[in-house]
């Protein structure tokens, strides 16, 4: 299969994103995809805005059976969300596990007034009810296969599609 | 080899000792620790992880510190925690350790943290129990306190970031000292290229250079040009006797002072693993000198213990 132009659907996103921003709104990103992306859409962005970076390691529900692998930063919430619009920012959608861990560690940093999920792809796998309400391109991918993020040697980003490893 | 500490696949069941972990797996420890440090700067300074875990504290020797770190590190995992000071219970009353643990075991705890006055006695405990039961040793007679090792590593490495150039001293008590074992493991396995120990004769292990070290009788000379220096306790109990003349004495030859800490680099750091003895190993101004990094250490401890916990619960890491 082809897989989507990634540049493409970042500019499309940060379209999207910008016309629903204000001063109370607050972007995190989800790593490493989501963070990936707000790194590169921030300057473009209409106004200045605080953001943060979340890594869901400790808060996923298959630790009993995946235990603790962490690849990526500590998690980093700098600025007050309580009051906050809060745009969770993450590549790709599947079953909204990932979503509800990175949720449930937003609300140890304080109490936002809303929060939307902003993605590039939404993969139809969804598990729990929770949904994008901003994506760019709905793909199905068989069970054992996933999209990643990643850079070509222009520096630009590309999507890899990977066998899952487990 | 056998390993203990290791299951079948290869990952940490137990953490008993230093000795035995590669250095992969430490800078796995090291840098999962780096994110526990930052929950503990959070208002809510908490995950769910350990969520329905319990994580028992079976102390037969006292101690507060290191038990305390133990139950404020599980607390932030979100276990459930039970302190046992057995000590003054249930071995009072002719128990022996494998039932106080079994017992404990039918209560479902599913961590240990033991800390006890003989050397093997984790290792022991770990040897009866069934895989899906976890041991910590929190300390083992003069063998090794492996978490202590592990918040030492990290201490150093948040300071001087890596380990390839450094030259660490440990000073004090060395014979009696777990904490000295399993730093000087440590460090070697993560590849400190010089390791010295500083101490009168009477209170350095027979052969201790086989551990990899360099030994110095004179403080003066071994601090010369070191990045770090790790003081050790100096235990009040052993000074009447053979072993050292007197507190004074002791303070005189082998205490760290202002005059002393100048030998070693300008931006050494002074490491301890407490209670210090203030005017005995250390001088007051030193403990709270600049270069001191003894109570970032107390904070740090918290987080590799997270770590350590978080590890061997989800064994598939």
């Amino acid at each position: 299969m082809t897989l989507p132009n990634a540049e493409n659907l970042i500019e499309s996103l940060k379209n999207k994103i910008n016309t629903i921003i204000d001063s109370n709104t607050v972007l995190i990103g989800v790593q490493r995809g989501g963070e990936l992306i707000l790194q590169k859409i921030l300057p473009d962005l209409r106004q200045h805005l605080a953001t943060g970076s979340i890594d869901t390691s400790f808060y996923r529900d298959d630790f009993s059976s995946r235990g603790l692998k962490i690849k990526n930063k500590p998690s980093k919430i700098d600025t007050e969300i309580d009051g906050k619009n809060i745009i969770l920012i993450d590549d790709i959608f599947s079953t909204g596990r990932t979503v509800r861990a990175a949720m449930n560690e937003i609300f140890d940093y304080g109490r936002p007034s809303k929060i939307i999920l902003a993605v590039l792809i939404d993969r139809n796998e969804q598990e729990l009810p929770i949904t994008p309400q901003i994506y760019i391109e709905k793909i199905s991918l068989p069970k054992n296969q996933h999209l990643e993020l990643a850079f070509d040697q222009n520096k630009k980003f590309i999507f890899q599609l990977k066998e899952n490893n487990v | 080899m056998f390993n203990p500490q290791l299951n079948d696949k290869g990952n940490l069941n137990h953490l008993l000792s230093i000795e035995g972990l590669s250095k992969e797996k430490i800078i796995q420890i090291l840098d999962t620790a780096e994110s526990f440090l930052k929950i503990g700067e959070r208002d809510v300074k908490k995950v769910p992880i350990l969520r329905g875990k319990t994580v028992c504290n079976v102390f037969f020797e006292n101690s507060t510190r290191t038990r305390t770190t133990f139950e404020i590190a599980a607390k932030r995992l979100s276990a459930d925690v039970i302190n046992l000071n057995v000590a003054t219970s249930s071995q009072s009353k002719g128990e022996t350790i494998l039932d106080t643990i079994n017992n404990l075991i039918a209560m479902n705890a599913d961590i240990f943290v033991v800390r006890h006055s003989s050397s093997g006695a984790a290792h022991f405990i770990a040897s009866h129990v069934k895989p899906n039961i976890h041991i910590i040793n929190a300390g083992d007679g003069n063998h090794s306190h492996p978490t202590q090792g592990l918040l030492d590593a990290f201490t150093i490495r948040k300071y001087k970031t890596n380990f390839n150039n450094l030259k660490v001293a440990i000073v004090g008590d060395i014979l009696h000292s777990r904490v000295a074992r399993s730093n000087i493991h440590a460090l070697n396995i993560l590849g400190v290229p010089e390791i010295r120990v500083i101490a009168p004769k009477t209170l350095l292990p027979y052969e201790v250079e086989k551990l990899g070290v360099h030994v110095f009788h004179d403080i003066d000379k071994g601090l010369k040009d070191v990045d770090v220096i790790m003081m050790l306790r100096v235990q009040n109990e052993r000074m009447d006797g053979v072993m050292l003349p007197s507190q004074e004495e002791y303070f005189k030859t082998y205490g760290l002072n202002e005059s002393r800490l100048n030998l070693a680099k300008k931006e050494a750091i002074v490491m301890h693993p407490g209670p210090m003895n203030r005017g005995v190993e250390i001088d007051s101004a030193v403990a709270d000198s600049e270069q001191s990094v003894i109570l970032p250490q107390v904070t740090f401890g918290i987080a590799v213990r997270m770590s350590v916990m978080a590890i061997l619960a989800g064994q598939y890491s």
